[in-house]
């Protein structure tokens, strides 16, 4: 029942003593040489703005003197350490790299997301869900009961909720990669189809949010088959690259198709959320005044995380009932194997078609949550790095996994906000430290954690959607990865 | 034209059909007649048109000239899932069958182009066929040694009750008994239920000992044609793909 190692490191008694120090130095010393090389361009020199907003380049060689003398000494230690030794060796130093890949990614790209390493069994789903959901519940209650009305409002906000839509986005694009086996990098794009629908049918036409809601869910499934149609014959790599490109597209036209959308300014002044029609202020017709409570705006945040709670487990009972249904089963066989399905009489071109659409139809209902609770949409929001969070989320999770979607929602989305938390370190590092900064160097270092443990997510079991007399998972690790 | 033995049309029909990868032309007008109730073998070497011969006739790729014609019903144009659902099932090249779904569901999408109707019925055939699957029925495919595969290939193909079934090489990388047995089945089903089998093979021997009917292709053209015995007995076939060691 635990998360068992791989590969346990071969302990060989006969194996050769410690190899003599002149090579393992040589060794060392190129390895240092190379890492020496490649911090050069990259960490020696750092660009900074001055008083006068000029950029000034600074020198930041020490840094890079250091980095190149831990990988010295790191190499060194792994030459002359027993063969068996070496194994963790060779992990720490791809944790490592991974980490570094991660925070140099971070300066070409900005955005959420960082995950830190979590162990998952491989079968808790029978007590673990509705465990999880019971508490996920009563979240909002506890943390009212526990910290009041005001320090109850961040965790609600900023983790329930937050998570919240991250997780729903994720069943929905769990959908689309996970079952159809739809490579899709721009699935941001319907998120962003949803919250300006809702931002102009509520500002522009005065439709509530239950009316724009559905409307929200139809535009982006509509623009699901419209991308869906001219990628029907492509397949991973290259259908990742038209999804990519289709995310972008739909950014730069909501930036420059500035009549329609304000462009970058985005749209402000949407209306909110409304408790069946009794909006959340502190007026007489106003919730706090009718269910004669004390005025808080407590009490619109509990009622948007049951609201996204609501829409997220709407996909999951749907995602769940639709594996069990022909389609379901039919996007699962077109993940395996294209050919089969169609030889089998399966019409491929519906099957995918259909999975974009509802996997796009979940991003919109999502994107129309995420605009009614902000209150202010703008393009910023809608970038590539959502969908590779997003995407991340899924592939973590385990693909096809609904539990474990959930969990790597909460830990890729929780954690960098719990790192907001960490700001007495600053007394320890210095006022310069900001632990947010990071988050993609624990990302990068989490995905590489993960594919040595869990090559292929938290939940690699997929449990049979029909089975002839009992229940019975199979083990991810029965097959090899890559070939399902 | 040649071929037509039975009383009636055949079942399924090729006429002239050629086949072009790209620029590359892979079958250069072919005939092939296959009737009702038939175990007709298609032989030849790797690389001689075989495998596009079946997928021609499933429609990926699409003949460029010729007509393909199924139970009166020319069905050259048609869309491989619309020909699957008249009723021709397959058991493709590579077997291809899901390899992360388990062996019942695999049986299951067989079954999903009659929406289920006798599912029950036909799974009780199946596993009666091969006993085998029943043991390994909640096991995902993947796990299947590769004449459990092969037989999951066919049962899935069998689910669907098809009228005609066409087979792939279902011999390839298979040891001589699970072949064996595997032609046995075959073999039965023809006898007791008159199933029509179209038998794409290298495993010459073997197809036209079981088969009524073969067709030699060579080079994307059928060379030769006759009984099963008729084509065993000819020295052209013996020396190319019988004694060349098989």
């Amino acid at each position: 029942m635990t998360a068992a190692p791989q590969s346990k490191p071969l302990a060989d008694p006969d194996a050769k003593a410690a190899p003599s120090i002149v090579p393992a130095l040589r060794n060392a010393f190129a390895a240092a040489l190379v890492a020496f090389g490649l911090c050069f361009p990259i960490i020696s020199y750092h660009a900074e703005s001055n008083i006068n907003n000029e950029l000034v380049l600074v020198s930041r060689w020490p840094l890079s003197l250091g980095i190149a003398a831990v990988v010295f000494l790191f190499f060194f230690f792994r030459q002359v350490s027993p063969p068996d030794w070496r194994v963790w060796f060779d992990r720490v130093g791809a944790v490592a790299a991974g980490g570094m890949g991660g925070a140099l990614a971070e300066s070409a790209a900005e955005g959420e997301g960082t995950a830190a390493p979590s162990k998952a069994r491989t079968r808790f789903s029978e007590w673990f869900g509705p465990f999880a959901l019971g508490v996920v519940i009563l979240f909002p209650l506890i943390m009212l009961g526990l910290l009041g009305p005001n320090g109850s409002l961040k965790w609600i906000n900023n983790y329930g909720i937050q998570i919240m839509i991250y997780v729903m986005l994720g069943w929905g694009l769990n959908i689309v990669v996970g079952l159809a086996g739809l490579l899709d990098l721009g699935y941001v794009a319907f998120y962003a189809v949803g919250a300006y629908s809702y931002a102009l049918l509520s500002t522009t036409l005065g439709l509530s949010f239950w009316i724009c809601l559905p409307l929200a869910g139809i535009l982006a499934a509509m623009w699901g088959v419209i991308l869906g149609f001219p990628v029907l014959r492509l397949r991973g790599d290259y259908l990742a690259i038209v999804t990519l490109a289709f995310g972008e597209i739909i950014r730069l036209v909501l930036i420059n198709w500035v009549d329609f959308t304000n462009g970058y300014a985005g749209i402000s002044g949407i209306p909110h959320v409304t408790f069946f029609g009794i909006p959340f202020n502190d007026e007489d017709n106003g919730f706090s005044a009718i269910f004669h409570l004390p005025f808080s705006p407590i009490y619109r945040t509990i009622f948007l995380f049951y609201l996204i709670l609501a829409l997220a487990l709407l996909t999951n009972f749907i995602t769940l009932r639709l594996r069990r249904l022909p389609i379901g089963r039919a996007w699962e066989a077109l993940r395996e194997d294209e050919i089969a399905c169609r030889s089998l009489g399966i019409n491929t071109t519906n099957t995918k078609l259909t999975a974009f659409a509802l996997g796009a139809m979940f991003g919109g209902f999502a994107g129309s949550f995420f605009a009614v609770r902000q209150g202010f949409v703008s393009p910023e929001s809608f970038t590539f790095m959502e969908s590779a969070t997003i995407l991340a989320i899924v592939v973590l999770g385990g693909m096809g996994s609904q539990l474990g979607v959930a969990i790597a929602a909460a830990v890729m989305i929780g954690a960098p906000e719990l790192m907001r938390e960490l700001d007495w370190m600053k007394k320890i590092f210095g006022e310069d430290f900001d632990p947010t900064q990071y988050r993609m160097l624990l990302f990068g270092a989490a995905m590489v954690v993960m594919m040595i443990w869990k090559p292929r997510g938290l939940v690699s079991t997929r449990s049979p959607s029909i089975f002839l007399k009992e229940r019975k998972a199979v083990s991810g690790d029965l097959v090899k990865e890559g070939h399902g | 034209m040649t071929g037509a033995t039975a009383d009636a049309a055949p079942l399924l029909q090729l006429r002239g059909v050629e086949t072009f990868y790209g620029k590359i032309q892979a079958l250069k007008g072919i005939d092939i007649d296959v009737n009702s109730g038939e175990i007709v073998t298609l032989i030849g070497a790797n690389g001689a048109g075989k495998s596009t011969t079946m997928m021609t006739i499933f429609g990926a790729p699409r003949a460029r000239r010729g007509r393909v014609v199924f139970d009166g019903k020319d069905i050259t144009a048609l869309p491989t899932h619309l020909i699957a659902r008249l009723s021709i099932a397959q058991s493709p090249e590579g077997r291809r069958i899901f390899p992360r779904m388990t062996v019942f569901e695999n049986l299951q999408m067989g079954a999903s182009i009659n929406n289920f109707a006798h599912f029950d019925e036909d799974l009780e055939r199946v596993f009666t066929l091969f006993p085998r699957l029943k043991e390994r029925a909640p096991q995902r495919g993947g796990t299947l040694s590769g004449g459990e595969q092969q037989m999951l290939a066919i049962a899935r193909a069998l689910m669907s009750r098809p009228r005609l079934l066409m087979l792939d090489e279902p011999s390839l990388g298979l040891a001589p008994l699970v072949v064996k047995q595997i032609f046995e089945v075959i073999a039965d089903l023809n006898k007791r239920e008159g199933l029509t089998v179209f038998l794409v093979e290298q495993n010459a021997f073997h197809a036209l000992k079981l088969a009524h009917r073969g067709y030699v292709m060579v080079n994307g053209l059928v060379t030769m044609q006759g009984t099963g015995a008729e084509l065993l007995a000819r020295p052209e076939v013996r020396a190319a793909y019988l004694e060349g060691g098989h």
